[in-house]
């Protein structure tokens, strides 16, 4: 008798649970961010990235959070697996009540992440991904898409290599869809730029598995004028190193997508080419008054020089931030108006916003040219493309995406 | 001319480089039977160490060179202490249950070095004295290079001496013919096997060592460079160390050439050169067939069906779990459709090896036809869900008997390695036919149909398919064809005494694994809305492979355990930092407390339990 006494009373106030805390906590309650990368399997990138994101959320929280309400981002380890970042981002979702998802490194785990984030109507922004993709054949309402693109990143290289006098060129990329749309994207731009070049051979080496030797030789016997080079990672000092070797290099100049990147630039230490064109990130050589404060408060925090990930992974923060109190909300709704045209005024690499017509930000990269200043591996004659002019323009992008 | 020539140079140094690590692989296995996934960790701490200590003494040639040695002498002790604390212990178990094992060992190498060296990749410096290039006929040749073309030869030489020439090389070639008849004879097997894992992991580190000077050091070299190693190992001939030699060679100068003509097929080619080696030599090229002794030592038990009171708790349990969705929360129900999934998939293994007796490398590939073929009918034939849960799985089971009539030729690891050559050149196909399978960047948007795209409805559909495939298994396990089957298994020549056509019945059994198998993946679609080539890949086979003999190869429950516990540690264990040393140590906790699986260890268990209750009671 007790005992049903108790239950039904506690049946009967379950309504109640639902809206006082809710009210009561409104002010103090944190944002809770899921966050989702590839920990394990890409910590030379995904390290960087993710002390970017928490000195961004510190730095946000110092100064208040949103309207009074702290940040809190929930990360997780994907282990580079599509399957279970889907089991993950389920779980932030369903149980952890996150406001939205960001994060995610490999492009077909951005596309998982995307796609669910389509099924269950919650906002993503897609912090590394690069695949064209993402935006445009796969674009859908929830996705944004922070850093440049494959298609951004090689179109400010074609621009450079327009300029060369070479006609003859040769390819080498890492045989999956981020080399095949490096590629593909390079071509059409250098060729609208410059009809009369010329494709006379590509290499496809398995990525992060590439037969250096073999393929430098491969590339040496199409005598081209000019590579373009898309390999990066461990497949990079090899092929650099082979191509030294076999002086494939010699007189002939050579375009080379991300190799500007800290990530993947520091670790050919003295061997590092000179004058490769180059996009990338140079964080000691960037003195506009918001880099210099960021750099150093991440030379204060970690000990360390940011690398091109801590700036994705800040930036992320950034917009989200702007987004939030744009919104001046978490429902998703509010969240997506929000993100439409989103304007972030300042960050370490300069304004951007958020397209509206296919969701792509217009954060940009450093063009430059490799080089070895006091023995260290850097760039040097760089300059800052604002992505905004490496896009299609919104009309012509909005045609790219699926309908809705 | 000179260009083919220096191309030719190229691949022999590069198979030079593979021979090193595939030589150490191939003297393990001919020994001690063990199929080493750690080999890959030892070839990179091996980089790593010589890195360090090259990089620390700066002492010119001789330096490099005696860095080299004593990173490869430091792997090789590594090994010792790898053999002698776990491995050593565990020899007993089923046939391949050790490769769990050095599954948990190459978890722990991933976290250790990372924590040790950093994320970040390592150049390492060039061998002094061998930093530049030779022109031969014009074309310049690393002069490394031809170091190498010279090392791997040597190394060949050193080995043959070693077991043509001393006492020791006598008893490992013995005891690779037959390990059985050598402990007959009075050697001692922890003292011989001991020596033969050192040897082969300083063969692994040495290997490691010497790329220094030509790549980066970094922590994807251990799984870059496992699977190649295994394909050289293979068409060489298990335990033949020439074998490994001569398969380096083809592979590595047929790449260099192949990637002249047609630069895309570097991803399969290995696979695809032994496919076509083991349909051609059913034992590769130096290998021969295995002595009957040294194949699974102990008889299996009888599989018995359940009694009253197994079937009860078994009700029970099912019960609970189908009511499970009314009482967690909506992710947990997610989590359980995952459990199911790995477990049907798991189960369709275990009817594969542990009833059929035929292990699979591969078994990915009808999981990953599955998700495909559900994929591709609902997205570009507009084919309904339900009918694609029926369809999909046939199209895994053709894909399975096309594959099976083959593979089933072939027996142990041999059969095991053409099933997984089988589901990487599919795994190559998806990655690179973009137009028709979206290449890596998959299929997106196969989602249940509406009525059921709640978790829960989306649950007891899973449920259905799930269970009704373990049930549709365990039937068959234990029909008369199942019962056939198991005859194989035990004893081929005695079943085909008999009258049994054992090809045609395994290659049935091995078309309804693929079938069943492809029917996970059906679900696994609909339950991510997406499909990538992962769903083939190497890890998702070797996932299966673990919580099969976690589990238990033995008992039909083995795979339901094994799936339930991998899929909930990962789970949780992920949350974690370092947590790949954390999994690690679990999976050699479970395999040195259960050797025989958890199945098996519960068993024990309950049957010491019975043992001292009547000890008790009488």
């Amino acid at each position: 008798m007790n005992m049903r006494r108790i239950l039904l009373g506690a049946i009967a106030s379950l309504p109640l649970l639902g809206l006082t805390p809710g009210m009561a906590l409104a002010a103090e309650d944190p944002i809770l961010l899921g966050e989702i990368n590839s920990y394990t399997r890409l910590p030379a990138f995904t390290e960087p990235y993710k002390k970017g994101w928490q000195l961004a959320v510190e730095q946000v929280n110092a100064e208040g959070g949103i309207d009074g309400r702290m940040l809190e981002v929930i990360s997780r380890d994907d282990t580079g697996d599509p399957a279970t970042a889907i089991r993950i981002a389920e779980e932030m979702v369903t149980k952890d009540g996150v406001t939205l998802l960001f994060g995610t490194f490999l492009s077909n785990i951005g596309l998982a992440v995307a796609d669910f984030a389509k099924q269950k109507q919650v906002l993503f922004l897609a912090s590394e991904p690069l695949t064209d993709a993402l935006v445009w054949s796969k674009g859908n309402k929830y996705t944004y898409r922070l850093r440049p693109s494959t298609h951004m990143q090689a179109a400010m290289l074609a621009e450079q290599a327009a300029k060369l006098d070479a006609v003859k060129w040769a390819t080498v990329a890492p045989n999956y869809a981020y080399g095949q749309d490096a590629v593909k994207a390079f071509k059409a731009e250098l060729t609208r730029l410059r009809p009369d070049v010329e494709f006379v051979e590509e290499q496809w080496p398995p990525v992060f598995k590439i037969d250096a030797g073999s393929t430098v030789r491969a590339l040496e016997a199409a005598k081209p004028d000019a590579i373009y080079n898309v390999t990066f990672g461990g497949d990079l000092p090899k092929f650099v190193r082979e191509g030294s070797l076999r002086f494939l290099f010699e007189d002939r100049p050579v375009v080379s997508l991300l190799t500007g990147e800290p990530e993947y630039l520091l670790p050919l230490g003295d061997e590092t080419p000179e004058g490769w064109i180059v996009t990338g990130y140079p964080p000691a050589a960037i003195e506009t008054e918001e880099h210099v404060a960021f750099a150093k408060a991440y030379m204060d925090k970690f000990g360390e020089e940011p690398r091109t990930g801590s700036i994705v992974g800040y930036n992320s923060i950034l917009a989200i931030a702007a987004a939030l109190r744009k919104a001046g909300s978490t429902e998703t709704e509010a969240l997506l108006e929000a993100m439409e045209g989103l304007q972030v005024e300042s960050s370490p690499t300069g304004p951007f916003m958020f397209r509206a017509a296919d969701h792509q930000s217009t954060m940009g990269a450093y063009v430059g040219k490799t080089a070895l200043v006091d023995g260290k591996p850097t760039m040097v004659d760089w300059v800052y493309a604002d992505g905004a002019d490496y896009l299609p323009s919104e009309e012509e992008a909005a045609k790219l995406r699926p309908a809705e | 001319m000179g260009f083919y020539f220096a191309q030719l140079l190229t691949g022999l140094a590069n198979a030079s480089s593979l021979f090193l690590i595939a030589s150490g692989l191939s003297i393990i296995f001919g020994v001690t039977r063990i199929v080493n996934f750690a080999h890959g960790s030892l070839y990179m701490v091996g980089a790593y160490l010589a890195y360090t200590l090259v990089s620390a003494m700066d002492l010119g040639a001789f330096g490099f060179w005696l860095g080299v040695l004593v990173a490869a002498a430091i792997v090789g002790l590594i090994g010792l202490l790898i053999e002698m604390t776990i491995l050593r212990r565990i020899y007993h178990a089923p046939e391949l249950f050790q490769l769990v094992a050095t599954f948990g060992v190459l978890l722990i190498f991933q976290d250790a070095t990372l924590a040790i060296w950093g994320a970040q990749d390592l150049l390492g410096p060039r061998a002094p004295g061998l930093d530049g290039a030779l022109r031969i006929m014009g074309e310049p040749i690393p002069e490394y290079d031809l170091a190498l073309i010279a090392i791997g030869p040597l190394v060949l030489l050193g080995i043959w001496l070693l077991f043509r020439k001393t006492r020791w090389g006598v008893l490992v070639r013995a005891a690779t013919q037959d390990r059985e008849m050598v402990a007959a004879l009075g050697v001692n097997q922890a003292w011989l096997f001991s020596a033969t894992f050192v040897l082969g992991a300083f063969l692994a580190g040495l290997g490691g060592a010497l790329q220094i000077p030509r790549e980066t050091v970094s922590l994807q070299m251990d799984l870059s460079v496992i699977g190649e190693a295994f394909v050289i190992v293979v068409i060489g001939g298990m335990g033949s160390v020439t074998g490994a030699y001569v398969a380096a060679v083809l592979i590595s100068v047929l790449n260099a050439f192949a990637i002249l003509i047609f630069p895309q097929v570097s991803i399969v080619l290995p696979f695809i050169v032994m496919a076509i080696v083991l349909t051609l030599r059913p034992h590769g090229l130096f290998g021969a067939a295995g002595s009957e002794h040294g194949a699974p030592t102990e008889p299996e038990q009888p599989l018995r069906l359940m009694g009253e009171k197994g079937m009860m708790i078994l009700f029970a349990a099912m019960a609970v779990f189908a009511l499970s969705p009314v009482i967690v929360g909506d992710f947990t129900t997610v989590l359980l459709v995952d459990v199911m999934v790995a477990t049907l998939f798991a189960v369709s293994l275990h009817f594969m090896m542990g009833i059929g007796g035929m292990v699979s490398f591969g078994h990915a590939a009808y999981f990953g036809i599955g998700a495909y073929a559900a994929a591709m009918m609902v997205k570009q034939l507009g084919i309904g869900m339900l009918p694609t849960i029926f369809l999909a799985p046939a199209v895994a089971g053709a894909g399975a008997l096309f594959f099976g009539w083959f593979c089933v030729r072939l027996s142990g690891v041999y059969l095991a390695m053409l099933t997984l050559a089988a589901a990487q050149i599919l795994w190559g196909i998806t990655f690179q036919w973009q137009q028709f399978t979206g290449g890596d960047d998959g299929i997106v948007g196969v989602w249940p149909a509406g009525w059921a795209s709640s978790d829960k409805v989306y649950f007891y559909l899973a449920f259905v398919c799930c269970i009704g495939g373990i049930w549709f298994l365990r039937r068959a396990a234990h029909s008369p064809f199942g019962y056939t089957l198991r005859g194989i298994r035990d004893s081929r020549t005695r079943a085909e005494a008999i009258g049994v056509d054992s090809r045609f019945h395994q290659w049935m059994g091995f078309t309804l694994a693929g079938a069943v198998a492809g029917l996970a993946g059906t679900i696994f679609a609909f339950s991510k809305g997406s499909v990538f080539p992962d769903s083939l890949g190497i890890a998702q086979s070797i996932d299966g492979l673990i919580m099969v003999l976690l589990g238990g190869i033995h008992a039909l429950a083995g795979p339901i355990l094994g799936a339930g516990v991998f899929v909930m540690i990962e789970d949780w264990v992920t949350r974690l930092a370092y947590w790949r040393v954390i999994f690690g140590i679990i999976i050699l906790v479970v395999v040195l407390l259960a050797p025989d699986g958890i199945a098996g260890g519960i068993n024990r268990l309950f049957a010491r339990i019975r043992a001292v209750r009547k000890g008790g009671t009488a």
